[in-house]
């Protein structure tokens, strides 16, 4: 039966509709209007679908809502801080680390994830923690270069 | 011998989807049936041979030309807002860049004031589709003829209102100049809102390729900044008030006909509405969850024939042709020509495997009636075309119906009809609310259709010389684009054998081309090395197009053909080839490791040459993303099915590639300048397959004659 849940996104409370089976990405995108967080395969095998909680990068699609009351999330649309870009933002700009963009905030928060617990990882570290997010029109070099740069931007380096 | 006349311009021969009958035929009820009926309901019947000559312009309406006055395609606001009209759509191509790029430069005006309202068919000007790599050969010149034209239209203004001489003004940054007065005024203080009702003229000059200043540079995405922030809403993010969310009780097998359904459990569900209608079952209901369960709790049963499976598919593919045959070779000795001269012979059989496009956002749609009129956002690529589908569907005019296609998750061909458009809609029209259907992965993987599968036979002799004497290729189902080779033979038979086929099958990117390729391309490798030439040398001997040949030396160079093995585990390989106005050569990398048989592509190389370059970066990202996206069906994807069910409709059960599939990829862009431009979605895929395949054989000596090539492993025996 749904039941009421309280959701911390993007540093917005909100109450929701959900019940045991409700899955975070069904309620944010359906409830809370944040379509940002994509469908892709349901399964967890894609990545289109992350957003970070707790600042960890989830599946959203497999996590249910219940799971996540009481806990921060981040979804794409809370990336940008006063209209400020967040590093990984810019560099996707910057590498043009796109085509149709549908994998691009899946790529975006698994990476902002990633940069969290490593600040500077290597080519294949970014490759490994990325390996779980699918991008159909083959932008993978482009998002590695993005990552890459946005390392150094957040180490205050140039871009 | 003509080695150009066989680019294909508009049609495509394995269009098949559109040869097959309405997935549905709705009877929706009598009441409704009546209705439309009285209302005196006008029935379009698309014309093929009107589709077939013409791909753009308001073909239905207004006879076969695409709309000459100049306000059809743009429209400039008193603000100098400049809002430009193409029925093109935007699947991660670009095109709304490289499209606004030709008007900036044609129109003189900065690309931050430029617009594009894409794919809308109340709004835009009919169009076929977005298909075929013809947006830059087709709408890009259009767009700058209307461009050129409109700029000399503000200056006839500007000279009227000065009067003075038109001659002595000139167009910069969305003004019009007079450099000896120093009067100068915008683009929308001259036109006041105004339509342009202007007719663009047969003949206007444009400007040549080396005087372009904004197209023939690199320019960002259009509105990136949406795309990374969330912000862009995709057909599967539209959202209406009121809206219910629909779900489909799909089939148990393909072509299979509904005997029974039990609605009643469903029916129970609090806000679940249910359709039947023909073998149409499906619920609408208030979250996508409630709609999935209801759906669930629909019992149906089906009855279906026996249907072929992919472990046999290649041997039914040649056990069934079609009497349709379609040769279109015109070097064509004919079909009685048989192999002969002094060379030696060689033969073999190439097979390819049905694969799935999987754009990564499946397919969606929103419906709302208001009366009798519809309106659906959706991802299509034909969204023209599937406002010709809806009409049919429901038995209403075409002026009845509105499609808009918001910017897409991708569609690589896939994304030519419009299924999720006919289900939101007989939904939306029983729960007279706004519907939405957004097809689940295992849909996508099962209800679209998918790139055919083919075997392709190829026969051949090479004199002692190294020269081609006779040549001879049947492709069976897979189709006939890049079915002729480049290479000079004396003797041609090339067909293209029509079969029936067990899958729905249509478009890819590519389409044939990367069978074809494959199969010519890894034969001509196998020539070579009977011959005992290096596979260069060889292709060079019997080429006479020049572009082919420039890719072929520009890509050996930039790899350093033949290239040095550190391992035994190396191999090289090369492949070439051209399609659809654009020329490749990709050089291949592999490492093969001989105990685990797993093959690595450590760099692919391509050089590609489509004419005067519109956008270099954005061509760059779509040569690196068709090697990519290439690599996948040249190594690992197929689509396995036994009796009319998918086995693996699921990313976890059918590979893509992945970060760490991805080899290193070098792309050499030949900017002709001297040359109309091409389009470049497709062509640089088809030279990734042929090129792996050559290097596993240089690094193993085993010639890999199936795609994919290692879905599990090599074999080495």
């Amino acid at each position: 039966m749904a039941r009421v849940i309280s959701l911390l996104v993007n540093d917005t409370p909100s109450k929701v509709d959900a019940d045991a089976r409700s899955s975070l990405l069904s309620i944010l995108r359906e409830q809370l209007e944040l379509t940002g967080t994509k469908y892709g395969c349901g399964e967890g095998q894609c990545g289109a679908c992350t957003v970070l909680i707790d600042g960890v990068a989830h599946r959203s699609c497999l996590t249910p809502a219940a799971d996540a009351e009481g806990k921060a999330i981040t979804t794409i649309e809370g990336l940008a801080k006063n209209g400020r870009l967040h590093p990984l933002q810019e560099a996707f700009l910057a590498e043009e680390a796109m085509q149709c963009a549908y994998c691009a905030s899946g790529m975006i928060m698994s990476a902002v994830g990633l940069l969290q617990t490593d600040a500077n990882p290597t080519e294949s570290k970014i490759k490994d923690s990325l390996e779980g997010n699918v991008c159909r029109c083959g932008t993978h070099p482009r998002i590695v270069a993005a990552v890459q740069r946005a390392a150094r931007i957040m180490k205050g380096g140039t871009s | 011998m003509n080695e150009h006349a066989t680019v294909s311009l508009s049609i495509e021969p394995e269009r098949y989807e559109l040869r097959e009958a309405r997935a549905y035929v709705f009877e929706l009820t009598r009441r409704d049936l009546f209705k439309f009926l009285g209302a005196g309901a006008l029935f379009f019947c698309a014309n093929t041979k009107t589709i077939a000559l013409q791909e753009s312009g308001r073909g239905q309406r207004r006879g076969d030309d695409m709309p000459k006055d100049i306000g059809a395609w743009l429209h400039i606001g008193e603000d100098g807002k400049i809002t430009v009209f193409t029925g093109k759509v935007e699947v991660g191509q670009n095109i709304r860049t490289s499209l606004a790029q030709a008007v900036a430069e044609e129109l003189h005006a900065p690309v931050s004031q430029i617009e594009l309202v894409m794919g809308d068919t109340l709004l835009t000007p009919y169009d076929m589709g977005t298909f075929g790599s013809r947006t830059t050969p087709t709408m890009n010149l259009q767009l700058r003829k209307v461009s050129a034209a409109a700029c000399d239209l503000l200056k006839d203004i500007a000279a009227k209102n000065w009067s003075i001489e038109r001659d002595r003004l000139a167009a910069a940054n969305g003004k019009i100049v007079d450099p000896i007065s120093k009067n100068s005024a915008t683009y929308g203080e001259l036109l006041k809102g105004r339509e342009i009702a202007q007719i663009i003229p047969d003949q206007d000059p444009l400007l040549p390729a080396t005087e372009w200043r904004v197209a023939g540079k690199s320019l960002a995405k259009a509105d990136g900044r949406d795309f990374v922030t969330g912000v862009h809403k995709y057909p599967s993010d539209q959202k209406l008030p009121g809206m219910l969310y629909g779900k489909v009780v799909r089939p148990s097998k393909f072509q299979a006909t509904l005997i029974s359904a039990d609605t009643t459990a469903a029916e129970k569900m609090p806000g679940v509405i249910v359709v039947r209608d023909g073998d149409f079952i499906g619920v609408a209901a208030p979250s996508e969850e409630i709609a999935s369960q209801a759906a669930a709790a629909i019992k149906t049963e089906w009855k279906a024939e026996p249907q072929p499976s992919s472990k046999n598919i290649f041997d039914y593919l040649r056990k069934n042709p079609e009497r349709r045959e379609s040769t279109n070779s015109p070097a064509d000795q004919g079909a009685q020509a048989t192999v002969r001269g002094s060379g030696q012979q060689l033969l073999a059989t190439y097979t390819v495997e049905y694969i799935a496009h999987a754009p990564l956002e499946p397919r969606a749609a929103l419906a709302e009636w208001e009366g009798d009129k519809l309106t659906v956002w959706t991802g299509t690529q034909r969204p023209f075309g599937v406002r010709e589908e809806l009409a049919a569907a429901f038995h209403i005019p075409q002026e009845s119906v509105h499609v808009l296609m918001p910017d897409t998750g991708s569609a690589y061909g896939g994304k030519h009809t419009g299924e999720t458009a006919i289900e939101a809609a007989r939904l939306a029209r029983a729960a007279k609310k706004p519907v939405k259907v957004v097809w689940t992965r295992k849909e996508e993987f099962t209800w679209a259709y998918f790139r055919p599968a083919g075997v392709i036979d190829i026969r051949a002799s090479v004199d002692s010389s190294g020269r081609l004497e006779h040549w001879e290729f049947t492709n069976f189902n897979s189709g006939g684009s890049g079915l002729n080779t480049p290479y000079a033979a004396e003797v041609r038979n090339e067909k293209f054998q029509p079969t029936k086929y067990p899958l729905r099958q249509g478009s890819y990117r590519g389409l044939a081309a990367t069978a074809n390729h494959f199969a010519r391309e890894s034969f001509m490798d196998e020539l070579a090395h009977q011959a005992k030439m290096d596979p260069l040398e060889f292709r060079r001997k019997n080429l006479k197009d020049e572009r082919l040949r420039a890719v072929l030396e520009a890509a050996a160079k930039k790899f350093g053909w033949p290239g040095v093995k550190k391992s035994s585990e190396q191999g090289f390989g090369i492949a070439g080839g051209f399609e659809k106005g654009g020329y490749v050569a990709t050089c291949a990398e592999v490492t093969v490791d001989r105990s685990s048989g797993s093959v690595r592509v450590a760099r692919l190389v391509t050089a590609f040459e489509c004419g005067a370059i519109v956008n270099p970066d954005g061509l760059r990202n779509q040569v690196e993303g068709a090697n990519i996206m290439g690599l996948g069906g040249a190594l690992f994807e197929a689509i396995e099915f036994e009796d009319g069910r998918i086995l693996n409709a699921a990313f976890s059960k059918y590979r893509v590639p992945r970060f760490k599939d991805v080899p290193a990829i070098e792309t050499v862009l030949i900017d002709r300048k001297d040359l109309p431009s091409a389009g470049a979605g497709e062509t640089p895929i088809v030279g990734v397959a042929p090129a792996i395949g050559n290097a596993i054989f240089n690094a193993t000596g085993v010639r890999l004659r199936s795609l994919p090539m290692v879905p599990n492993g090599l074999r080495i025996s």
